[in-house]
């Protein structure tokens, strides 16, 4: 199993001081090399549930297990080390860095990760995507579609064992929304990559084998 | 791609902001340098100026800094002066050899007093140029050392040559008293026959004449051997010159005396060459060479060379000497301390150790007002280093995406907080770097003004040790403005700062 969430739960505290439940999965696994996609409506906590996979957030209670590491228990640098290897993460807006070409980008995880940069895979990966013309060229450079192009590169670059998705076509058109979900897809299956996919797109989640509603299953709003 | 890649990129995102900060940095540490720099060749000057000498003997009137100021650095007013018979006591020749001789390899006395424009004019011996070495070589660019029997001759310092355009062969005259005003009474010429290299040191402000000239001109006489007509006539037109307008009875002083204001008082430095042709003669006459336009003189010129200018050396009881300088003999290691007890224990004339006395003056006044120059410049580095800090501090709200998203990929948060403080140190350094170029490209700029007008030599390539310094002090103070707008960073909500709108 490459995603196991047992009694996850997490709160946000309001400002008036009252915790205020985002998070109650009592039970969440994905299989190692399945690509699945989570659905539901805004607010149901879809991006949370992808930071405490990610170990950006640490849940209240619960286990956390990724590749067989409950990252729950482990420290903040040991959840930066255990992402920066094992988890690779597209962002809705694509969070590129604007000062950095679209090579620099990519090399960017491999330097976190691992301390240096292999410039040969950054180079591949950007030509895999489509963009092996427009290494040098910086974020406000590229189009939209090209951006996101980048941002899945760069995900991957770590060769991560589990990429994380977070509405990778809500802001792309929809010629390039296949483009993503294609490339997307095809890459992770070429590098055998287990795909969690959030998105509000119909479309999208159609092309998937195994489609979850989250607020169907996460207690903390489930109506 | 490297931390200082990362820190690199985000200085050059806000490029101006990035800019105005490090220039802000280049000019503090540009006057850092400059300070440390021109300290250095100051500290230099004034430790090295008194090179070859390790003793001045001046009379007891006046303080110890005045007598080393006015000796070596030619500043500050002349003091007392001492009877010529003192000097002859470092003199080995002649029968009686001096009481001091035994301790002293080298006396060279000097006679102060006079000045010609700004610079100062030493009446010494050609020994003043040729007897320091190896500890002060003295060579010309032009011409020679002026040689004692000829008494109108002169030698002067590189800045007096740029400053006046003096060539060897011109002449001039020198002034009487050290600040001229218009009162000042004009000597006779002297005639240019030596131009010293630079030396870095005071002397290249100086004009140096032969110590038997300078008796003969007005007023240094001693006056109280004037008291007798008869020696006063073989002493020269000098103690004439002292008491004219009391000699109207005697012809010869008449004539003289009407010359000699008519000269003095009515010729101007445009008459120089007539002057050199009047006053050079003696020294002419001796040497055998009546060459020099000799045959322009009239007969009342000519007159008043063979009466008033009889260039006899002044006698040794009107003499006086300023300073005697004194290096003190090399094989009795003892000699410096007796010299100075047996000198000190007289009231007659006082024994001052240059060195000593130029520490005194390096603690008390260069010292304290090169601290003062280095506080304030090192304050300006201070604030230029916290306009480092709010700069990069007022761009980390923007940033804050940016850095949950280096978080995100794998960054940890001492990681944010390294490429924040590379960020500082780029700024700081890189902005020192280019100060301390600047700083240098200063002095060499003006090396060559402050050398022309001052006489310190700014070496192209003068380096304070001090500067060794500033890349740590640099980085010590980019690491410790970094550190705020790092620990921002250190602190992002890498969560929050991602839901945020973008």
């Amino acid at each position: 199993m490459m995603l196991r969430l047992s009694n996850v739960q997490k709160s946000f505290i309001e400002p008036d001081g009252t915790p205020l439940p985002v998070l109650d999965i009592a039970r969440f696994e994905v299989a190692a090399g399945e690509q699945m996609v989570l659905v539901g409506r805004s607010g149901c906590g879809k991006t949370t549930l992808l930071h405490v996979i990610a170990g950006i957030s640490r849940p209240d209670r619960g286990q956390v297990e990724v590749h067989g590491c409950d990252i729950a228990t482990l420290p903040e640098a040991g959840r930066d080390r255990f992402r920066a290897d094992n988890i690779g993460y597209v962002f809705q807006t694509f969070n590129l860095l604007p000062g950095f070409s679209a090579l620099e980008n990519v090399l960017l995880g491999m330097t976190f990760a691992r301390g240096r940069a292999d410039g040969e895979r950054a180079a591949t990966l950007l030509n895999r995507v489509g963009l092996g013309h427009r290494l040098t060229h910086k974020p406000a450079m590229l189009s939209v579609g090209e951006q996101q192009r980048v941002a899945v590169a760069r995900a991957l670059a770590n060769r991560p064992k589990l990429l994380l998705a977070d509405e990778p076509t809500a802001n792309v058109d929809s010629r390039n929304q296949q483009q993503i979900i294609d490339l997307i897809r095809q890459t992770c299956g070429e590098e055998q990559v287990t795909l969690v996919l959030v998105t509000h797109t119909p479309e999208v989640a159609g092309q998937f084998p195994r489609v979850e509603r989250l607020d169907e299953f996460n207690q903390a709003v489930a109506t | 791609m490297s931390l200082w890649k990362i820190a690199w990129r985000s200085i050059e995102q806000r490029s101006l902001a990035s800019c105005l900060t490090a220039v802000s940095m280049a000019l503090g540490v540009a006057l850092v340098v400059t300070v440390l720099v021109i300290h250095s060749v100051v500290d230099h000057f004034f430790r090295h100026s008194s090179q070859g000498y390790d003793m001045i003997v001046g009379a007891t009137k006046g303080g110890r800094l005045q007598l080393v100021l006015n000796t070596v650095y030619h500043l500050s007013q002349p003091v007392e002066n001492l009877p010529y018979r003192f000097y002859k006591e470092f003199l080995k020749d002649g029968e009686h050899p001096g009481k001091f001789s035994s301790l002293v390899d080298v006396a060279v006395p000097l006679c102060l007093g006079d000045s010609y424009d700004e610079f100062r004019v030493v009446g010494t011996t050609p020994a003043m140029l040729e007897a320091w070495e190896p500890y002060q070589k003295y060579e010309f660019a032009a011409g020679r050392n002026f040689e004692h029997e000829n008494f109108f001759e002169g030698v002067i310092g590189s800045v007096v040559a740029n400053a006046t355009g003096l060539k060897v062969g011109d002449t001039f005259q020198p002034t009487h008293g050290v600040e001229a005003t218009e009162g000042s009474h004009k000597h006779d010429a002297f005639t240019v026959v030596g131009i010293l290299k630079p030396t870095g040191t005071p002397n290249d402000r100086a004009l140096f004449i032969n110590m038997e000239g300078f008796y003969m001109l007005r007023g240094h006489a001693k006056e109280e051997e004037q008291e007798g007509r008869g020696q006063k006539a073989e002493g020269g037109m000098d103690a004439e010159h002292e008491e004219h307008g009391e000699h109207e009875d005697d012809a010869m002083h008449d004539e003289h005396h009407e010359h000699a204001d008519e000269h003095h008082d009515d010729k101007r430095a445009g008459d120089a060459d007539h002057e050199h042709e009047e006053h050079a003669k003696g020294q002419h006459a001796e040497n055998g060479e009546a060459e020099h336009g000799h045959e322009d003189y009239d007969e009342h010129e000519h007159e008043e060379h063979e009466h008033g200018h009889a260039h006899t050396p002044l006698p040794e009881s009107q003499r006086e000497v300023t300073a005697i300088l004194v290096r003190s003999s090399a094989t009795n290691v003892m000699a410096s301390m007796n010299l100075v007890r047996m000198i000190n224990k007289g009231n007659e004339a006082q024994a001052v150790l240059p060195a000593r006395e130029i520490q005194t003056l390096l603690d008390m006044i260069i010292g304290n007002l090169r601290f003062l120059l280095l506080a304030l410049s090192v304050l300006i580095v201070i604030v230029a280093g916290i306009g480092i800090m709010v700069s990069i501090y007022n761009s980390m709200s923007d940033r804050r995406r940016e850095i949950a998203v280096m978080r995100s990929l794998g960054a940890r948060r001492s990681t944010v907080l390294n490429v924040i403080l590379l960020e500082s140190i780029l700024l700081s350094v890189g902005g020192g770097a280019a100060g301390w170029l600047l700083g240098h490209g200063v002095v060499v700029g003006a090396s060559p003004w402050v050398q022309a007008h001052t006489g310190f030599a700014l070496g192209r390539f003068e380096f304070s040790p001090w500067e060794a310094a500033l890349l740590p002090a640099l980085v010590l103070l980019a690491s410790l403005v970094g550190y705020l707008p790092g620990l921002a960073a250190y602190r992002t909500d890498v969560a929050k700062a991602l839901s945020a709108a973008p």
